[in-house]
């Protein structure tokens, strides 16, 4: 044993305790501890096995930063795979298994790898892709055990039981992170009256300050910011929240975990929360975090973070050993080191600089300590866990220069100096500058009017100016509770650091493995060994190394792998540069993110004013767009093969009704409608006289059709336009944007009525005296209402329009009613209709009377076709200029050999697929085709199975063969090619 | 996300918007017949680094198009005004 609780101290509450299992062991936790303070004060060394080499890692860290310490996090349906065991509060029950190892942590068969280490090198993937071996064999097999034999946590594929929610915020100032520098931006601003947003990724507010002996000044001073803060009405508080994520248009992303510290999520509420935040301006608290230091097996649980053993001793009163080694390169882990040393264990620190801190020196020694001037760790001693360090005297670059000897210890404590938290900061793509004299990345103080950094996050000296610069970002008023600092000579970290971040022996290398990146095992040799591959940008570095590219992002790793790379190239770390971090901070639940977007709420459905019909009357429902249309509507026993012949049949021989009113509607109001009409469609307007309805197609502006629908003119200034399902809101933009910014000069106002008005479909021999008898005094005849004219009609008090037009080929209506009356007019319909024998029909057989006929829709109108390939350039006028006139004639559309619209008539008892490629009879295969199937059905009225597509010179080809293969599926078929319009080709039934 | 200030409604978010592109480009007269305006008009546009004015449709708020000046580097907003109002 060696890491232990101690009696007292710790900001945990010892009057309870909590049961927890880690790996089918019981581990005790008091309320306050996270997982690894449990598993520390337990002496669980392994937590986890490493991502390539299955070596065993510990805790390296007390936070966010925490590169080793994942825990695979309860089973089922909630298990979470990478929880950072540093920052999971501990509660009863919780269950967490290590990760990565098998069939044990402490016995791991994969540990193997190791010794395979010189074959896993950076980019030993992409080298799997190369030679010696021909073709992606090699790297499918070579796959297969990496992906198995890499990685960390395991998903589950079952959905996620919880429920999230999204909340929106807006606040004159956002403060991010609950540090000293943040309360005091919050209380500074709050006192002034701002409306304030305070963020803590904690369970409690403090910060750094937590970290402090429990009892001392910072605490009083603590006590009276919370008090102060939480007396005020306008400074909104939020612990448990990151915000993960920084924005355009200062807008901030943030997940509060309102029940993560549970076992389980209590019934009716939200797992988390996410917050999307737009704030006036913000302060960015966010701190810094201790770097690492590379030497031999730096990853050897027990090599520990200074910050993290002190965070552990002082906030969860855990001794993270009897005897340990503090290793730094600057003066902040002299705190550390002498509250070890007052706590009973026994130190020795190695500072990497000639002449350490005098004072800082005296008062370690005076607790019980060592300090060893000018020496380093060569490397860690122990096989799975510390049991010593090999300690040399070094020269200012960090190479050994004397004899080196063994130092017994279980913990290495180690401070490479601190990098400022500006994740945030450069996800709003600014650079960082180099501070000198702290050796780190940081942001620019004044770079952005809206989000001032402050505190830590820009190496303020101390801490007295960490929270004088939070309170003047905060605000320019309002006065703040001194605070004099604890341990003055050690309260900051930028004083006196010496730039090693490498300890080698004396031939320059280091003894043994050294990590930068201890998620990804990324080594200081794999950036030597890119180095000499011929990487120069940081940025491919990172890439090819994957160094900072796991789940931490490299909050350890960034500085020792730049300054690694900056050594190589003979050139300085600001030279170098650093990567952009992006969102998110730290791992982000994605089903936060969705929030209620998923399953049924994705996107909205959309029901027509008679779905409820259509589902009384048993049809099959389908998904057309957003939409849900009735698809067919089977009589017992049918399929939807039997289903949509009957009902097209029935169309042909008696009559049929189908719901259209997800048609696009349009209001088109004003004086100039007939000239924009001429505008937007290929064809002429002017003449269009009130009552009459025209069938137009519109171009884009390149010349490829967009949409083709019919307009009835209702009034002197008063149209109704109608669109294909698919087209109406692109339509609508369209007309808006013209009218809005190129034709300002026409007075036209549109408006979508989609949703006011119901319509549906009444075709077939039967349809006048359907309509005749539910409209008694309307005269329906067709010399008082030819195709192609609209009449007023009133049913039961309500207003009506029924158009004479026919998309099914038959002599067909479409009644239009305002879409609350229009479940009562279908029904009146169905009921007026029964004598003359009229059934419902659905796409599925709306479909089929339109390929009979050779309509075209949007599988023929798929944005890559002209007027010449579907067959209407005859629509096209010639006196006008239309939208896409000049560029429809542009020589490539123009190219004859362009396949066109024709009709195929499949042989054999199976119909085409569509997507099908069509080929001459004889000839190879291994091209794209002459054209392609586009629409395909039965034809109950020509007894055979027809098709519609496109295929070059297709007019020419009427009568001859083609073949119709499907690569994907059904093999190979014969057509012969035809007119597209294979049913009653003059029109007689529609005009009747 | 962008936020905009659309002169009807006020600041909004982008995922009230539709992007169309370039408002400086201008469209050739109706009865223009020479392609070559139009495929300038319809295929080619800068992309500059800077400041750009473009038209945004509001299209879940007031349907009104919008002309707003944005910075392609930093996405700052300079200006954003009605398409109708703005002169040709």
């Amino acid at each position: 044993m060696s890491a232990r609780r101690l009696p007292e101290g710790g900001r945990i509450d010892r009057s309870a305790l909590l049961q927890l299992t880690f790996d089918g062991r019981s581990i005790e936790a008091y309320p306050g501890d996270t997982l690894a303070s449990a598993l520390l004060a337990a002496d669980e060394a392994i937590i986890a096995r490493s991502f390539k080499y299955h070596r065993p890692r510990g805790i390296v860290a007390a936070g966010v930063e925490e590169p080793n310490a994942l825990v695979q996090l309860r089973s089922g349906a909630r298990t979470e795979p990478n929880t950072r065991a540093t920052t999971l509060e501990a509660y009863s029950g919780l269950n967490a298994t290590g990760q990565n190892a098998w069939p044990s942590l402490k016995f791991d068969l994969q540990s193997v790898n190791r010794h395979l280490s010189p074959f896993f090198g950076a980019g030993f993937y992409y080298k799997t892709f190369m030679g010696p071996f021909k073709g992606t064999g090699f790297w499918m097999t070579c796959e297969k055990f990496i992906r198995k034999a890499a990685g960390m946590g395991k998903g589950d594929h079952s959905p996620d039981p919880d429920s999230y929610q999204t909340s929106n915020a807006f606040c004159d100032l956002l403060v991010i992170g609950a540090g000293p520098a943040g309360l005091a931006a919050a209380l500074a601003a709050g006192e002034n009256g701002d409306r304030i947003l305070l963020i803590e990724q904690d369970h409690e507010l403090g910060g750094s300050l937590l970290s402090n002996p429990v009892g001392g000044q910072s605490d009083t001073w603590l006590a009276e910011m919370r008090a102060r803060l939480t007396a005020l009405d306008n400074v909104k508080i939020l612990t448990r929240t990151t915000v993960f994520g920084a924005y355009d248009s200062d807008v901030y992303g943030a997940v509060e975990r309102l029940w993560d510290h549970v076992e389980t999520v209590p019934p009716h509420q939200h797992r988390q929360i996410f917050w999307q935040i737009r704030a006036k301006r913000a302060v960015m608290a966010t701190g810094a975090i201790e770097r690492h230091l590379a030497f031999g097996h730096n990853d050897l649980p027990g090599v520990m973070l200074a910050s993290g053993v002190r965070s552990y001793l002082n906030r969860y009163a855990v001794l993270a050993g009897r005897s340990i080694v503090v290793m730094t390169n600057n003066d902040s882990a002299y705190g550390a080191a002498i509250e070890l040393a007052q706590a009973g264990a026994s130190v020795t620190l190695a500072d990497l600089r000639r002449t350490p801190p005098d004072g800082l020196s005296k008062r370690l020694d005076a607790a019980g300590g060592t300090v060893l001037a000018g020496h380093g760790v060569l490397c860690a001693l122990g096989r799975k866990r510390v049991s010593g360090a090999q300690i040399a005297p070094l020269d200012e670059r960090g190479q050994s220069c004397g004899a080196a000897r063994k130092v017994d210890c279980d913990v290495i404590a180690v401070s490479g100096g601190w990098s400022p938290v500006l994740n945030l900061w450069s996800h709003r793509q600014k650079k960082p500058v180099f501070d000198e004299s702290a050796w780190c990345f940081k942001p620019s103080a004044d770079a952005l009017p809206t989000l001032t950094p402050v505190g830590s996050a820009v190496a303020a000296g101390t801490l007295q100016n960490t929270i004088a610069d939070g309170a003047k970002a905060g605000a320019v008023k309002g006065v703040m509770p001194d605070l004099a600092s604890d341990n003055p000579d050690a309260d900051h970290w930028v004083r006196d650091i010496s730039p090693v971040w490498r300890i080698t022996g004396a031939n320059g290398k280091t003894t043994g493995k050294a990590f930068v990146d201890m998620q990804h095992d990324v080594a200081v040799s794999d950036i030597e060994l890119a180095h000499r591959e011929g990487y120069v940008s940081v940025e491919h570095l990172k890439r090819y190394t994957t160094t900072g590219m796991a789940t931490d992002q490299g909050k350890l790793s960034n500085m020792p792998a730049l300054a690694r790379m900056a050594e190589l190239l003979g050139s300085s770390i600001p030279e170098v540069g650093t990567t952009t971090f992006r969102p998110p901070f730290t791992p982000t639940t994605v089903g936060a993110l969705a929030a209620n977007d998923a399953g049924h709420h994705f996107a909205p459905t959309r029901r027509s004013a008679l779905h409820d019909w259509h589902v009384e009357n048993g049809a099959k429902i389908m998904q057309a767009g957003l939409w849900l249309r009735p698809w067919y509507y089977p009589d017992s026993g049918e399929d939807l093969d039997a289903a949509y012949r009957r009902e097209a049949s029935h169309v042909r021989d008696h009559v049929g009704m189908v719901d259209v009113s997800t048609l696009g509607k349009i209001q088109v109001q004003g004086p100039d409608v007939a000239e924009f009409l001429n505008r937007i469609y290929v064809n002429g307007w002017k003449t269009l006289q009130v009552g009459r309805i025209r069938y137009g197609l519109m171009l884009r502006e390149d010349g490829i059709v967009l949409d083709d629908g019919a307009t009835a003119r209702l009034g002197e200034h008063e149209y109704f336009m109608t669109t294909t399902t698919a087209n109406a809101a692109k339509v609508l933009a369209l007309a808006e944007q013209l009218l809005q910014t190129e034709w300002r000069d026409l007075k036209v106002h549109v408006t979508s009525v989609t949703d006011q008005w119901a319509a549906m479909a009444v075709a077939g021999p039967n349809a006048r005296d359907v309509l005749a008898s539910a409209f008694e005094t309307v005269d329906l005849s067709a010399e008082a209402l030819p195709n192609n004219h609209f009449v007023k009609a009133i049913i039961d008090g309500i207003q009506c329009r029924i158009h004479r037009m026919s998309f099914s080929g038959e002599l067909a209506y479409e009644v239009y009613a305002p879409a609350k009356f229009g479940y009562h007019l279908w029904a009146q319909i169905m009921a007026h209709g029964a004598t003359y024998d009229i059934r419902p029909y659905g796409m599925e057989s709306m479909g089929t009377l339109r390929i009979e006929k050779g309509h075209v829709a949007g599988p023929e109108l798929d944005g890559r076709t002209t007027l010449h390939d579907i067959g209407l350039e005859g629509m096209a006028s010639s006196k006008k200029p239309f939208v896409g006139s000049v560029l429809r004639n542009r020589p490539r559309l123009a190219d004859k050999t362009r396949p066109t619209l024709v009709g195929l008539e499949i042989q054999g008892d199976t119909g085409a697929k569509s997507g099908s490629i069509l080929y001459d009879m004889t000839g190879s295969t291994d091209n794209h085709g002459l054209g392609w199937v586009s629409s395909t059905t039965y034809s109950p009225a020509l007894g055979k199975y027809i098709a519609l597509g496109f295929l070059a010179e297709g007019r020419e080809r009427h009568g001859q063969q083609v073949r119709v293969i499907d690569f994907l599926g059904t093999g190979t078929q014969t057509a012969t090619v035809t007119s597209p319009h294979f049913f009653d080709p003059k029109g007689v039934r529609q005009n009747g | 996300m962008i936020r905009l200030n659309c002169p009807v409604c006020g600041l909004r978010d982008e995922t009230e918007f539709t992007y169309l592109g370039d408002a400086t480009a201008r469209r050739p007269k109706m009865d223009e017949t020479d392609p070559k305006p139009w495929v300038d008009f319809v295929f080619f546009r800068d992309n500059p680094r800077g400041s750009h004015k473009e038209y945004w449709h509001h299209v879940l708020g007031c349907r009104q198009w919008l002309i707003v000046e944005r910075d392609t580097v930093s996405h700052d907003i300079s200006s954003s005004s009605l398409a109708k109002d703005v002169s040709a």
